[in-house]
């Protein structure tokens, strides 16, 4: 479909061009105020301790509290040793939602099963199913199995809570593969794994990268399993930043580098993918 | 009929999914995970709710887990905590769903029409949901809220105002502002979605018609949007239902700031190591969430099928 120009949303201020240049500005002045919060901790996070702590700037701005949060001292947890952690659980989950996600996407959108209308709204309750619902027999047999404070845990959870998503978005973009090209394609005799690899990847691959980046956002963001079922051992971001709230001393800027540190990954894949994202928030009914 | 159920029915010669268990293999791993991780603990979660189990290695004095009935059910109806608890919960959800989508939509206006920097402005507005939500708390209450750093009573005061203690007086407030914060953004990229998908030829023909842009915007954009609405709030509800990163970091629960999962938190592996009677509150939180997901399946599903006719 091709889009014709259009003017936007028309409201009763009608559409003269100072009226325009009005709704602009109203914009731009909407977009600081709502990044500010962070942009403020962005600042504080090149302050020194006494100036976060006062708000003011008088002793410069540097990147003294970066190096000083990613030296952790003796006995903590260090930024290391989190964003490793974080890293693999985050890596190896979204590769096996994929691997998982992949071919049941296939089977509800290319060569669907049987009810698979019903399979897919089985897939996508279990969102709705609320996690204090479950936890306890998670934590009972974690406990009773060793994996507390271990990555397994962390990785099982979030592939859970990561698949109904992926399965979704990933069918949503597997239906959008124009059924004459896989035709065309058994008709001349191509196997599936050649099917899959010449024809539907190649056209849903945007769409699959964006499933992949959404469970990589919020694999890294969560944070009641983290802290629940992984206190020692195997801690993530979320901890180690919360690690730098401390109730002796100064602590505003350092918290606000490590923030900013703990933060930046997601934002940046956020803000690459912010056109698709759509689609896997809205579980791939919105385009 | 769909063309999903067209394949279905034609049925291929050859095929290699051609029997019904080849064609479900593909399912299967994605399927029995899930059933396994989500399914067979909520079946434990209903089992626990009927016992008096407890963390053993949390407690002083370790009593054998024996059945007790529906004992656990009966002191949910008169524990005034979980009253309060649901009650906390009811309203933050409504307060933070209900003033996101109105920002949302709002900002979502503002956006679609072309300006300067419309790009770089939608990029400032969405950055906030992308923050780990754990930052996004600490920033509110460190740096926003808080009486000895914040911004906020800075403000106050060099107006000549009061400064206000703003986590500790308006404790559920302050929670609702970071989860408006952090979702407001979601809402508006689902009503961005919806302006966009607007007919445009529609909206021109009103035009050269004479309506008014006002008019316009009631009685064409704004049916047009519902399902948008729709499908906003009950996204929203299911993600700002279950808060807890906002509440453990800003006021670690307290009056006024407890919602459902904090308290079951609470009262089980939060300290309370209760797994029995903090199953039962979370088989009554699963059956409000059912209600709730009822209606929410109903708009995914209308959605599922415009997309198919189109």
């Amino acid at each position: 479909m091709t889009r014709r120009e259009r003017r936007g949303t028309r409201l009763g201020v009608g559409e003269s061009r100072a009226g325009m240049i009005g709704l602009g500005v109203a914009a731009w002045v909407i977009g600081m105020l709502w990044i500010f919060p962070v942009a403020w901790t962005l600042l504080t996070s090149f302050k020194t301790e006494q100036d976060a702590s006062a708000q003011t700037l008088h002793n410069g701005l540097s990147f003294a509290r970066y190096s000083e949060v990613s030296h952790s001292t003796e006995g903590t947890l260090s930024l290391g040793a989190a964003f490793t952690n974080s890293l693999v659980i985050v890596l190896v989950s979204t590769i096996i939602v994929m691997l998982l996600a992949l071919p049941a996407a296939y089977a509800l959108a290319i060569r669907p099963v049987p009810k698979w209308r019903d399979v897919l709204f089985f897939f996508i309750s279990t969102k709705f199913l609320p996690i204090v619902a479950s936890i306890f027999p998670i934590y009972v047999y974690a406990q009773k199995w060793n994996l507390i404070g271990t990555r397994t845990i962390l990785i099982v959870l979030y592939i859970a809570i990561n698949l109904p998503l992926a399965i979704w978005m990933t069918r949503s973009f597997f239906i959008e593969v124009p059924r004459e090209l896989i035709e065309a394609a058994e008709i001349d005799g191509t196997s599936l794994i050649n099917q899959l690899r010449s024809v539907i990847l190649p056209i849903a691959a945007p769409g699959i990268a964006a499933t992949a980046l959404l469970c990589v956002i919020f694999a890294w963001n969560e944070y009641f399993y983290a802290i629940q079922l992984n206190f020692a051992g195997a801690s993530t971001m979320p901890q180690w930043v919360i690690g730098h709230v401390s109730t002796r001393g100064n602590f505003l800027a350092k918290l606000s580098a490590a923030s900013m540190i703990a933060c930046l990954p997601v934002v940046l894949a956020g803000w690459a993918a912010q056109k698709r994202m759509i689609r896997g928030l809205s579980m791939g009914a919105i385009k | 009929m769909t063309a999903a159920d067209a394949t279905l029915r034609r049925g291929r010669v050859g095929d290699p999914f051609s029997s019904p268990w080849r064609r479900r293999l593909p399912l299967l791993p994605a399927l029995l995970f899930t059933i396994a991780i989500t399914q067979l603990p909520f079946l434990v979660s209903i089992y626990y709710s009927f016992t008096n189990l407890k963390d053993r290695t949390q407690s002083l004095l370790p009593e054998p887990t024996k059945f007790v009935g529906i004992d656990n059910y009966k002191a949910i109806f008169n524990d005034p905590f979980f009253r309060q608890a649901m009650w906390t919960s009811v309203k933050m959800t409504v307060l933070a769903v209900v003033l996101s989508l109105v920002f949302g939509t709002l900002f979502a206006i503002l956006l679609d029409r072309k300006f300067f920097g419309q790009g770089i402005v939608r990029t400032l507005l969405i950055t906030p949901f992308l923050l780990m939500p754990v930052v996004a708390a600490l920033i509110w209450k460190q740096q926003m809220f808080s009486s000895l750093f914040g911004i906020l009573d800075k403000v106050l005061e060099f107006l000549g105002l009061t400064a206000v203690p703003f986590i500790s007086d308006h404790p559920l407030g302050s929670i609702v502002t970071v989860l408006v914060w952090q979702w407001t953004p979601f809402m508006m990229l689902i009503m961005l979605a919806g302006l966009q998908s607007q007919p445009s030829d529609i909206i021109e023909a009103a035009g050269v018609d004479g309506a008014t842009p006002f008019g316009i915007f009631r009685q064409l954009t704004l049916p047009h949007l519902r399902r948008y609405l729709e499908l906003g709030a009950l996204l929203g509800s299911i993600y700002i239902v279950q808060a807890f990163d906002a509440i453990d970091q800003m006021t670690g629960g307290g009056p006024g700031s407890t919602n459902v999962p904090y308290f079951v938190y609470q009262e089980s592996i939060g300290g309370g190591f209760r797994y029995g009677s903090a199953s039962a509150y979370a088989i009554v939180v699963v059956i409000f969430s059912i209600v709730i997901a009822t209606f929410a399946l109903r708009v995914l599903s209308g959605l599922l099928k415009d997309e198919e006719r189109a």
